[in-house]
């Protein structure tokens, strides 16, 4: 089968890639100031994310609830390479993106609980919020709805002749929808500034990629028959993930329509509470802990390099913790909505 | 024998067309493929092929020739031997008249299309509103009025709004360089550009979802779809993303978007073209659903859901396209969404409809008071918000309804408005609510079925004289 055969630039390509996830290059290497916001951006969503998933076990958050834990490189490694105005939009796993984008703690935390101040008024919930005023489209709970959507935010910054970048985040089991690849020929035909970020965390649900999707091991070239260039990236790794989002933004600003990051990423906990992944094991999620943690990685590299101590850091996290704390505080002090918001916000006054 | 050149259907709506020129003239030898003449009809001009081979023995229409029917013969053919004394055809009617019909469907070798069947309703021709009895309020006494198509007024409602907001813009399939598959956005490209009316690859889903994005990011997007039927391969979108995410949001993310176009049976094309939506839609919080059925409604209707700063559906009607209506002439006519409008007023039943199903319901009317039975009518214009005050205050007057919808019967439109009226008016009725719908069947192709399927204009007077104990 010509298939199985690729060419010797396809390979030289893939050694490049991998290469680069092994050695990061020295353009890609932090300032310590860098480094430390970094770290303390993941940790609040690692930290916000284990006391969500504590108050879901206390029943004071209901229905569905997708942690982010595990991939908290790949959101804040993007925040970085983005600037003011470039747009945020993705699925139902969003408490992370949320609070990348800057949206308070407490009112995420109060739409978990669903109460009155959450960010939509307790009518949303876990996958549906969303922030105007810090360019959060949601938020989505249809498996690729976004994509189009995202699609669609890049397209209104065409029309308006900006240079912002719309970022649209989708699963890799979202790579499997039609709705992705409509998106991808009008993108590229119409030379749309979307970033199309597969966080790849290898199982949709509980579905391996691997018994999913056919070339599973490169998604990245999923928008190649459209002319949409494709990276693989190390997603646990936010100084890989900040050069590629530089590269792919720039790429979108400069008018030359879409680009695909593949984020090669890992979820630590079910796909939602109720999950208790027995597709994978217990080895597995323990390795990936151990020596690939986005925020370990950076600790390291700040304890190792002297730019901050045990102490410093201990004191970050201690400052976390108390921010989050406050959040769960409120979210359960806050009230619920008010009966009457059963009927407002369905039309828009004319 | 001479054979009879007919003019042909080019659209499964077409009921006539100009006979724009002619490329041969009589004596001329012509084969199978020849372009014999050209025809235009209110949507495209179109070549008309010879096929069979012979000579042009006698032009019936001469070029130029406005509102030639469907079928009525318009050239004869002469085989070889044959010359044109043999034309014996009686059938050249005056041009715009009927066709005599005598033995079209054998006698009719010469088609490029298949035999045009009449269309399923009862009143194809276009009606002028002149025969509306009731007192139009809504536009100002001594207003110029002028005679337009719903199509034009419907163009005509996008190219206002678009040149008062640069946010409005118009995409779907074939709506710019074709100029619309059934030609209601004619001549927009020219006006506005690329950049403001684009052609959308067939990609419902897609396309679909990136208009709800561009809304999202304040633009406000037309999204024309081919027909409603093809908008159920994005109806998640409509639903999901575009409906619901208000509510969601806690008011946060408005969406000021329409999606428009033809919904509901056209002419002869089978169950997967036909279906009507207007139930489906109008179930679902979060949207505007509007169907109008004159033109001046068509062109007031479509500029107040542009400007709307929620997400609209705009059920439009095929047949209706080329149908002519009053329009006033004014600078900037709206009509106000969740109104809707008594076109005749009556005192004995109440008959409610709305888009193509007025035309039933008008003929019915007249009909009835033929009879001695004084139907009121009342035109639905907006599904959802539904103006139940207008239809309730009737009710109370009249103490009898009757629903005309196309739709299907089962939870449809009818089921509604028969819902609302028995509980809040029951006391006033005389007789039971009564449903004038579709039939609850997929639409059939052949023409005897498909007009079963359909609600008719006797289905109307048999149900409003059934509630009236008229026998």
């Amino acid at each position: 089968m010509a298939a199985d055969k690729k060419p010797a630039a396809t390979k030289a390509a893939e050694r490049s890639r991998k290469s680069k996830r092994a050695a990061p290059e020295k353009s890609i290497e932090f300032t310590p100031e860098q480094e430390l916001a970094a770290y303390k951006e993941m940790l609040l969503i690692r930290r916000f994310e284990e006391k969500a998933g504590q108050m879901y076990g206390m029943g004071m958050i209901g229905g569905f609830c997708h942690l982010y834990i595990g991939q908290e490189a790949v959101v804040i490694g993007l925040q970085m390479a983005i600037g003011e105005g470039d747009q945020l939009i993705t699925s139902y796993r969003d408490h992370g993106h949320m609070l990348a984008a800057g949206m308070e703690p407490r009112g995420v935390m109060a739409e978990l609980t669903g109460r009155r101040n959450g960010y939509s008024r307790g009518k949303g919930g876990s996958m549906h919020m969303f922030s105007r005023e810090k360019n959060f489209y949601g938020g989505h709970g249809i498996v690729a709805a976004q994509v189009p959507l995202g699609t669609g935010l890049a397209f209104s910054n065409k029309y308006n002749g900006t240079d912002r970048v719309s970022l649209t985040f989708f699963g890799e089991g979202a790579t499997n929808q039609g709705q992705v690849y409509e998106s991808f020929n009008i993108a590229s035909l119409w030379k749309l500034p979307v970033v199309y970020v597969i966080e790849n965390n290898r199982y949709a649900m509980g579905t391996a990629v691997t018994r999913a999707a056919a070339k599973s091991e490169e998604l990245y070239n999923r928008g190649s028959v459209y002319g949409i260039p494709g990276e693989q990236v190390d997603g646990m790794d936010v100084r890989a993930v900040k050069a590629a989002g530089d590269k792919a933004v720039a790429h979108c600003r400069a008018g030359n329509g879409p680009m695909i990051l593949e984020m090669m990423t890992y979820r630590y906990r079910g796909h939602s509470m109720s999950d208790p992944a027995k597709y994978r094991t217990k080895e597995e999620v323990q390795k990936m802990r151990q020596e690939h943690d986005p925020i370990e990685q950076v600790r390291a590299r700040l304890i190792g390099s002297n730019a901050a101590s045990e102490d410093e850091l201990k004191g970050i996290d201690k400052d976390i913790r108390a921010v989050v704390a406050e959040a769960a505080e409120y979210a359960q002090n806050d009230p619920e909505p008010d009966a009457s918001e059963l009927w407002t916000d369905i039309l828009v006054d004319a | 024998m001479p054979i009879e050149i007919l003019m042909p259907a080019l659209s499964p709506t077409m009921e006539e067309g100009t006979l724009a020129k002619w490329l041969v003239k009589e004596g001329d030898e012509v084969t199978s493929g020849d372009v014999i003449a050209e025809i235009e009809t209110d949507k495209a001009t179109m070549e008309v092929e010879a096929v069979e081979e012979g000579r042009i023995g006698k032009i019936l229409i001469g070029e130029g020739t406005e509102g030639v029917k469907v079928n009525v013969p318009i050239a004869v053919l002469l085989e070889d031997g044959e010359d044109a004394a043999a034309i014996t055809t009686s059938a050249a009617p005056a041009p715009g008249q009927e066709s005599s019909g005598g033995g079209a469907p054998e006698a009719a070798p010469v088609e490029p299309a298949p035999a045009a069947a009449p269309a399923p309703t009862a009143t194809p021709a276009p009606q002028p509103v002149a025969s509306v009895p009731a007192a139009d309020t809504e536009i100002p006494a001594g207003t110029e009025i002028v005679s337009m198509t719903v199509r034009e007024a419907l163009r005509d409602a996008m190219a206002e709004e678009m040149r008062s907001d640069d946010a409005v813009f118009v995409m779907g399939e074939e709506v710019a360089e074709y100029q619309g598959a059934y030609k209601v956005t004619q001549g927009l490209l020219d006006e506005f550009g690329g950049r403001r009316v684009i052609d959308t690859p067939i990609t419902e889903h897609g396309f679909t979802g990136v208009g709800v994005g561009a809304a999202f990011g304040k633009l406000k997007p037309i999204v024309e779809f081919m027909t409603f039927n093809f908008a159920m391969q994005a109806i998640d979108h409509i639903i999901n993303s575009a409906a619901k995410t208000l509510y969601m949001s806690g008011g946060q993310m408005g969406c000021s978007i329409v999606f428009r176009g033809p919904n509901g049976a056209a002419s002869r094309v089978g169950a997967q073209h036909s279906q009507d939506y207007s139930a489906w839609y109008s179930a679902v919080p979060g949207l505007k659903v509007i169907a109008p059925h004159t033109a001046a409604d068509a062109k007031g209707l479509l500029k107040s859901a542009i400007r709307d700063p929620n997400p609209v559906i705009f059920l439009e009607n095929e047949i209706l396209y080329g149908q002519t209506f009053d329009v006033p002439v004014l600078d900037d006519w709206t009509v106000p969404i969740g109104k809707a409008k008594i076109v005749r007023e009556g005192s004995d039943v109440t008959l409610v409809s709305f888009s193509h199903g007025m035309s039933y319901a008008l003929d019915a009317a007249d009909q009835l008071a033929q009879e001695g039975i004084s139907a009121e009518v009342i035109d639905l214009r907006t599904l959802r918000p539904m103006d139940t005050d207008t239809i309730l205050a009737s009710v109370r007057k009249t103490n009898r309804i009757v629903t005309v919808e196309e739709g299907w019967p089962t939870c449809g439109i009818g089921s509604e408005i028969a819902a609302v009226v028995v509980a809040q008016a029951f006391d006033h009725l005389d007789a039971p609510p009564t449903r004038v719908s579709g039939k609850d069947v997929p639409m059939p192709y052949a023409a005897n079925l498909e007009k079963l399927a359909l609600p008719s204009v006797q289905d109307v007077v048999d149900a409003a004289k059934s509630v009236c104990y008229a026998g």
